[in-house]
C-alpha cells in the first residue's frame, strides 16, 4: 500500500510491477488526479502550452492495466501501525502488509493578514495553477512573493504573457537558499532585463484589498499595487501521519539508504523524507524529481526483494525564458567557484569545489557540462580549475582526462 | 493516430498509437513500455530517454538542438541515429516510425 499518489508514489507503484512484483498494489492519493508531474506547473502548464493530460505521469488506465488499484480523492487520516491499517477520510479502513509513505510536501502558507483574499495563491498543485490561470486573462499586475525557483519561473511565464511583475524577496538576493551569489546575480540581471521588478531585502507585511487583492504592503510601509499574488515561500514536508504514528521524524521522515523508516513494515520516499546523502556524508531532505524517482526505485526494489539501484548525485533543473538551468550536486560548503563559458552569451557553467573536489555545478544551456560534471561529482573527482574553465576542449574530454587521473 | 513501434533491447516489440503533438518519449512512458526512463518528463534535462531511430526514418524525425546533441554525447552506446525521444514530436508523417531502445539509460 502506497499513501500519496504523487511523483514518488506513482513511481513506486509502476516500478513494483516492472520488477515483477505480483502482490496487490494500492495507491492512495488525496488529489482528484492520478499521479502527475509538478515541474511543468510553474512552466508549460502555467503558460498553457501543456494540457492536463500531458501533465499526468500515465493515463489513468495505465494503472488498471498494471493491476494497480488507484484511489483518488482519498485522504488518509490515520495510520495504525499496531494493527497495520490506515483509515481514509469518511472512515473506511484498509489493511496493509507493507506501507510506503509518499506524502510529499505542502506549500508554506503566507503568514500575513489578507493571505486569504481572493487573488492570492500558493503554487503546489494543478488545482492551484488552474485557479491562477483562470485569473490571468484579466490580471494586469502580479506580485510574486519569494524569489526561489518556483517564484522566478512564475515571474518568467507571466512576464512573457505581458503582465507587470514585481518579485518580493526577504533575502538580499534571489535564489539565496539554493545557489551562489554569482548565479543569483545572473538571474537577477536576466529577469530585470525582461522587465521584472525586484524588491529585495523586503518582506510582505500585509495583503490589502476588499473583494479581492489590491496591493501588497511591505514591512517598511511601501505598497505594491497588484491584482494577483503568487507566493512561493518554501515547502513543509508532509509528515503528519508519520508523526502521529510515532515514526522517527526530523525535518522529514527519517529513512536509511534503503528507504526504510524506523518501522520495518514502512518505507518512505520523496519530498517527505530526510535520507542519507551518500555523496556528502550527511543526512538531508531533497525537493526534486530525482529524489522522488530514486526513492520510488529503491523502495520498490526492497519490497520486490531485488538489489536497490545506487544513488545518483542529486540533480534538478529550472526553465526560465530561453534558459535551461541544470544543477548537479549540493553546493553548500564550497570554497571555490570556477566559471566556464560566458554568462553574457547565456551559455555557461559554474562549478563549485571544496578542497579541490568538484561538489556541485550550475549549468545554463550547457548539457555536456551538466552530465559530465555530474559524473565527476559522483566519483568525488578532484579537478584543476584551469582544466574546468578551458574552453578550447570539449567538456567530455576534460571529464575523461579528470576521471583517468583519479 | 500515428503508430510507433518501440523495440526493446531484448527484441520485444510494442506497437503504440501516439497522438500527434505528443513526443515519442510520451508514447512509450504512458503505455508502460520499459526501457525509457524519461526522469525529467521531457524537459531535455536528463538524457534518460535515449532511442535509436530506425535508419529508414532517420531523416524524418526533425533536427536535434545543440542542447540535445551535447547531452546525447554522454549517453551509453551512442549511434549515428541516436536521439532523445522527448525531443521528437509525433506528426502524421511519423506514422509507422520504428525506434529501438538501448540496454540501459544510465
Ligand atoms: C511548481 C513546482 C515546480 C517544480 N519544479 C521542479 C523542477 O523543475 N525540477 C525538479 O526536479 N523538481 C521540481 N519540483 C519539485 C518536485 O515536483 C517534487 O520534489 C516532487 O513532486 C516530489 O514528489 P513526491 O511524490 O514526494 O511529492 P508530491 O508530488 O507532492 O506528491 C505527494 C502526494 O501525496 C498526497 N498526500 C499527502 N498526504 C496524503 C494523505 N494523508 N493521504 C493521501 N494522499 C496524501 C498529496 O496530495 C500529493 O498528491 C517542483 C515542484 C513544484 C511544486
Ligand atoms: S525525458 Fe529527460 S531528456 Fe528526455
Amino acid at each position: 500500500m502506497i499513501v500519496g499518489a504523487g511523483q514518488a508514489g506513482g513511481e513506486t507503484a509502476i516500478r513494483l510491477r516492472q520488477l515483477g512484483y505480483a502482490g496487490p498494489v494500492t495507491l492512495i492519493g488525496e488529489e482528484p488526479l492520478p499521479p502527475y508531474q509538478r515541474p511543468p506547473l510553474s512552466k508549460a502548464y502555467l503558460s498553457g502550452a501543456l494540457p492536463l493530460e500531458r501533465l499526468l505521469l500515465k493515463p489513468e488506465e495505465a494503472y488498471a492495466e498494471e493491476n494497480i488499484v488507484l484511489l483518488k480523492g482519498a485522504p488518509v487520516v490515520w495510520l495504525d501501525r499496531a494493527q497495520k491499517r490506515v483509515r481514509l477520510q469518511g472512515g473506511r479502513e484498509l489493511p496493509y502488509e507493507t506501507l510506503v509513505l509518499a506524502t510529499g510536501s505542502r506549500a508554506r502558507a503566507l503568514p500575513v493578514a489578507g493571505a486569504d483574499l481572493p487573488g492570492v495563491h500558493l503554487l503546489r498543485s494543478a488545482a492551484d495553477v488552474d485557479a491562477i490561470r483562470a485569473e490571468l486573462g484579466t490580471a494586469r499586475r502580479m506580485v510574486v512573493i519569494g524569489a526561489g525557483y518556483i517564484g522566478l519561473e512564475t515571474a518568467a511565464v507571466v512576464r512573457k504573457m505581458g503582465l507587470e511583475v514585481t518579485v518580493i524577496e526577504a533575502a538580499p538576493r534571489p535564489l539565496a537558499r539554493v545557489t551562489s551569489p554569482e548565479m543569483s546575480g545572473f538571474f537577477l540581471d536576466v529577469h530585470t532585463a525582461a522587465g521584472v521588478r525586484f524588491a529585495l531585502s523586503a518582506q510582505a507585511a500585509v495583503i490589502k484589498g476588499d473583494e479581492r487583492v489590491r496591493a501588497v504592503g511591505l514591512v517598511d510601509g511601501e505598497e505594491i499595487p497588484c491584482d494577483i499574488v503568487v507566493a512561493g515561500i518554501g515547502i513543509i514536508p508532509e509528515t503528519s501521519l508519520a508523526e502521529a504514528a510515532g515514526l522517527h521524524v526530523h525535518n522529514g521522515i527519517t529513512v536509511d539508504r534503503f528507504a526504510r523508516t524506523s518501522d520495518p513494515a514502512i518505507y518512505a520516499v520523496g519530498d517527505c523524507v530526510s535520507r542519507p546523502l551518500v555523496h556528502y556524508g550527511r543526512e538531508g531532505r531533497l525537493e526534486s524529481v530525482h529524489n522522488a524517482i530514486e526513492g520510488g526505485k529503491i523502495a520498490a526494489a526492497m519490497i520486490a526483494g531485488q538489489p536497490p539501484p545506487a544513488e545518483e548525485v542529486p540533480w534538478f533543473w529550472s526553465d526560465q525564458y530561453d534558459l535551461k538551468l541544470q544543477i548537479a550536486g549540493l553546493f553548500n560548503g564550497y570554497d571555490e567557484t570556477v566559471l566556464r563559458g560566458s554568462p553574457a552569451e547565456r551559455s555557461f557553467a559554474l562549478f563549485y569545489l571544496k578542497e579541490g573536489r568538484l561538489i556541485a555545478l550550475d549549468a545554463v544551456n550547457r548539457g555536456a557540462e551538466f552530465l559530465g560534471g555530474k559524473r565527476l561529482i559522483e566519483k568525488g573527482a578532484s579537478v584543476a580549475p584551469a582544466a574546468l574553465s578551458d574552453m578550447s576542449k570539449p567538456f567530455k574530454d576534460i571529464m575523461t582526462a579528470a576521471l583517468a587521473s583519479q | 493516430m500515428p503508430k510507433i513501434t518501440y523495440i526493446e533491447a531484448s527484441g520485444k516489440e510494442h506497437v503504440i498509437e501516439v497522438p500527434a503533438g505528443q513526443t515519442v518519449m510520451e508514447g512509450a512512458v504512458k503505455h508502460n513500455v520499459p526501457g525509457i526512463d524519461a526522469d525529467c518528463g521531457g524537459a531535455c534535462a536528463c538524457a534518460t530517454c535515449h532511442v535509436y531511430v530506425d535508419p529508414a526514418w532517420a531523416g524524418r524525425t526533425g533536427e536535434s538542438t545543440g542542447m540535445e546533441q551535447s547531452m546525447l554525447d554522454f549517453a551509453n552506446d551512442v549511434e549515428p541515429t541516436s536521439r532523445l525521444s522527448c525531443q521528437i514530436k509525433v506528426t502524421a508523417d511519423l506514422d509507422g516510425l520504428v525506434v529501438r531502445l538501448p540496454k540501459s539509460q544510465h
